[in-house]
């Protein structure tokens, strides 16, 4: 009789990313646009629009779980497109910090390549430092 | 040209000292032959890179607001950039502090002044626009660059998030296809002209970044242009770097102020263009 249940569970996980990221889940339909979009989304575990699904579920620990975060880099495309006004990139960004803020996650700053790096333009550095290493 | 000279505060930022000197260069050339005023501030810092997308995270802020800050002891209530990063980051910021008094309050307490600022942000082709006019512009060009196959490529930092940036439209802009068009050259459009060029992935994840540029250079390549024009010093490095491997376009990304310097009848040597962004400009 599961399945008659409402399966909305909020916890408190999914709602700390509703509240960081001042989103509001349920405002997405699942059109795909977002991940239409999205010039990272191939590079991803699960697309954009199916992370928001597994928030919408109460999945928190799975989204958090998922690399999409960190493929995501930003540009807003989503964000353009969504007919809803839901902002992705503001949840992908949220899901990143709360890793960051527990020191973890795939770019180690002390491991990148640093003979590389001193090639790189260092906006992009300062920009990769701040929003995706620790 | 002009009878009158408009002053504008300059935030150059660090790309525009160090790898991208031709478009601080060419900017400050064009500012000078259409009597625009550039006071640079005398202490800028990183723009910080990027505003935070996190409620909770102020961090961010503060590079803006320090150089906010700044700019007013300097007497300024606007501030030039050119580099789209610092465009972004510095225009967000501001649209951000200007609603949000308790974090002005909280950043202000922490810098240890009495507030800050609300200084405009502005970016140059957006002087050019509203402060000088396309038209009066077109005048003021002395070598037409007709002829020229040039593909405005905006990239994300221009136009997004719209509601906040306020620049253009951000999926149909017109800002360059207009100023290009002043200059004399044809412009060409191209479906990927405000897609992510890869932005910072080119630092941790080079498949995106790399896939990302060869879409924008694949959709360049396959409507003919001769050059691709941007305002950003990432973009152009993204874009350069994914063409100097194997195999692929060979099309030069210019600054869309070394095109209006040219343009203006400076002597293209003085420029900074590649070699081969020289080889496909109109012969002087």
């Amino acid at each position: 009789m599961s399945q008659l249940l409402s399966f909305r569970r909020e916890n408190d996980l999914v709602t700390e990313i509703a509240d960081l990221s001042e989103q509001n889940f349920y405002a997405c339909y699942q059109c795909g646009k977002c991940s239409a979009a999205c010039p990272a989304a191939f590079a991803m575990d699960i697309p954009p629009h199916q992370l928001i699904r597994l928030l919408q579920l109460g999945q928190g620990e799975k989204a958090m779980q998922s690399d999409a975060p960190w493929s995501c880099v930003g540009c807003l495309t989503c964000t353009t497109y969504c007919p809803k006004g839901v902002d992705p990139a503001r949840i992908m960004e949220t899901v990143r910090t709360l890793h960051l803020r527990r020191l973890e996650g795939p770019f180690r700053y002390t491991q990148l390549d640093g003979e590389r790096l001193a090639a790189l333009p260092q906006s992009a550095l300062v920009a990769a430092m701040r929003k995706v290493t620790w | 040209m002009t009878t009158e000279t408009k002053q504008f505060g300059y935030y150059p930022g660090c790309e525009l000292r160090t790898r991208a000197k031709a478009l601080d260069c060419s900017a400050q050339k064009v500012c000078r032959d259409l009597g625009i005023t550039l006071a640079e501030l005398k202490e800028w810092t990183c723009c910080g890179g990027l505003v935070p997308q996190v409620k909770d995270n102020y961090m961010g802020f503060l590079a803006p607001a320090r150089i906010f800050l700044e700019a007013r002891a300097q007497g300024l209530d606007s501030l030039v950039t050119l580099c789209a990063f610092c465009f972004n980051t510095l225009r967000r910021a501001s649209f951000f502090l200007a609603r949000h008094p308790q974090v002005r309050a909280r950043l202000a307490t922490f810098l240890d002044v009495e507030g800050l600022p609300e200084i405009k942000v502005l970016h140059l082709l957006e002087v050019l626009r509203d402060h000088i006019g396309f038209d009066r512009l077109r005048q003021a060009v002395r070598k037409p660059l007709d002829g020229l196959r040039v593909g405005p490529y905006y990239g994300c930092l221009l136009l997004r998030p719209a509601q906040e940036i306020m620049l253009d439209n951000a999926e149909e802009p017109t800002l360059m296809e207009s100023f290009l068009k002043a200059l004399g050259c044809e412009v060409v459009d191209f479906s990927r002209k405000t897609d992510c060029c890869g932005s910072y992935h080119i630092v941790t994840n080079g498949e995106i970044a790399g896939r990302c540029a060869e879409q924008i250079l694949d959709s360049a390549g396959e409507s003919n242009v001769d050059l691709l024009v941007a305002s950003c010093p990432v973009c152009q490095f993204n874009l350069d770097w994914k063409q100097s491997q194997a195999n692929h376009t060979n099309i030069p990304v210019v600054y869309v102020t070394q095109l209006l310097a040219l343009a203006l009848g400076e002597p293209v040597d003085t420029l900074g263009f590649s070699h081969r962004a020289a080889s496909m400009l109109p012969a002087a």
